[in-house]
């Protein structure tokens, strides 16, 4: 708020700007008159004046210039300022909502923050295995959340989950999948009890609204194997070096949630030389272009495209590509993870 | 107190005898246009919620003079269904969302202090303030 002097400064400036505009205007009427009119309204929003005070100051300015006008047309003013007040009312209710919607933004930067620290997770470092992962909100707060840890055989768990729906509601139900992948046992990474033990936690404390599919995998790296389990997530791919196919990681179970007793099929899979994993989340294969959503074979064309290149490399140029084609604008969180075997 | 007058709000007419009087003080206590018109259309506002949700109530208007400050006070008051959140009503785009004027909002921008007590099922009284400058 500005001091009461610098507000009568800028009061008495907006009256002599608005006196000369006006009589050069009466005198002659020219454009330049009337442009000088939008700077002074421009100038009255900077300065928060409102309507009746603009008319206010329209007449005290025209009783200056002609003190000879009849009085009935003076008169007029008043009435004009009377049904300009509702407008002075809602100008200001308007500045208010604005400020507090700034405010809102603000504090949805800061949880955003937060949401950043609390989920993060460290890609593990380990000969023979390169690892991508990128994930991208489509607004402000991710509701799709991917998570690596490394047990003492040098095992490595790869978990990928998305909340069906979008910003914060999905965010704050994120947060819970990291905290009971944290308090899940350090023996019990086999993928079809960790997605057990998290549908038991999400039935018990979600809102039987929310939905959570998600993906867990484990892999090995003395004997290449990689076990796997889905709770009804998008379908990876699998990059096999040797007939250089790539197929959907098929892996049939239901989401989270939804049946505290469901059991989780686990799958195998032998990891060789140069094959990879691709994990994602449907913002993934949902992004929509002008044509329609993408087709899993476009973005197999682009893996491929990518291939030759470090993990990280691949899925940044593959986030880029898809960005790109929906004009920079995500319509839902996007994350997507390549495992790549290099010996 | 030196002055005091008031106005029952009874009918949608009693809101223009409400504004007659607050602008006739108004005047008197020399306030510019702008401010008579803040003052009247505040005092609207506050008659308007008593015909509309209380039935009938009263607006009164004092003259006040405190340590040389003239003011006007609007003391408006009903024994209606009172307010149970008032939070709610004093949040923006709350009562114009609805299509119902400024609302108390409204009235309480317009004014320099607003004070507002209300007890559901027993009434609502609101004392409103400008001061002179």
């Amino acid at each position: 708020m500005a001091p009461l002097g610098g507000t009568m400064d800028i009061k008495e400036n907006m009256e002599k700007m608005y006196y000369e505009a006006l009589s050069t205007y009466l005198k002659d009427q020219n454009e330049q008159a009337l442009y000088q009119g939008q700077k002074i309204s421009r100038l009255n929003i900077k300065y928060n004046i409102s309507p009746e005070e603009i008319i206010s100051m329209h007449k005290n300015n025209l009783i200056e210039l002609y003190p000879d006008l009849p009085e009935k047309v003076m008169d007029s003013f008043d009435f004009l300022l009377e049904v300009m007040m509702g407008y002075g009312i809602a100008y200001r209710e308007h500045q208010s909502l604005r400020h507090q919607q700034q405010e809102l933004k603000t504090e949805i930067e800061i949880a955003a923050n937060v949401q950043h620290t609390l989920l993060e997770t460290k890609i593990p470092d380990i000969k023979g295995l390169e690892i991508g992962a990128i994930s991208v909100p489509a607004r402000q707060m991710n509701g799709d959340y991917y998570h690596f840890v490394q047990d003492e055989y040098e095992r490595i768990g790869v978990g990928i989950a998305d909340v069906i729906g979008k910003g914060i509601p999905a965010a704050l139900c994120m947060s819970m999948i990291k905290y009971a992948m944290d308090s899940l046992p350090e023996h019990r990474h086999e993928p079809n009890s960790v997605l057990e033990s998290l549908n038991r936690v999400v039935e018990h404390n979600v809102d039987p609204s929310m939905f959570i599919t998600m993906f867990y995998g484990l892999y090995d790296p003395h004997d290449k194997q990689f076990s796997y389990a889905s709770a009804g997530h998008e379908p990876g791919f699998y990059y096999d070096a040797a007939t250089g196919n790539f197929s959907d990681l098929d892996a049939k179970g239901l989401l989270l949630g939804v049946d505290k007793k469901t059991r989780y099929r686990q799958y195998e899979k032998t990891v060789n030389p140069g094959d990879m994993i691709i994990l994602l989340s449907d913002g993934v294969t949902e992004c929509r272009t002008n044509d329609g959503f993408i087709e899993r074979e476009t973005l197999i064309g682009f893996i491929q495209k990518n291939m030759h290149l470090q993990a990280q490399e691949i899925v940044n140029n593959i986030y880029k590509q898809l960005e790109k084609m929906q004009n920079f604008q995500l319509r839902d969180d996007f994350t997507l993870i390549i495992l790549k075997s290099n010996v | 107190m030196e002055f005091q007058s008031c106005v029952k709000i009874i009918n949608e007419w009693d809101i223009v005898a409400a504004r007659q009087l607050g602008r006739n003080v108004a005047k008197e206590l020399g306030f510019g246009t702008i401010d008579q018109a803040r003052i009247t259309t505040a005092i609207s506002e506050l008659a308007r919620n008593i015909y509309l949700y209380a039935g009938q109530g009263s607006v009164s208007i004092e003259k006040l003079n405190i340590n040389g400050k003239s003011g006007l006070k609007i003391i408006a008051e009903d024994q209606g269904p009172g307010i149970e959140d008032i939070r709610r009503v004093m949040e923006d785009g709350y009562t114009t969302s609805g299509g119902l004027g400024a609302g108390l909002p409204g009235a309480k921008r317009l004014m320099d202090d607003f004070d507002i007590e209300s007890i559901p099922g027993e009434g609502t009284k609101i004392v409103a303030t400008k001061w002179l400058r």
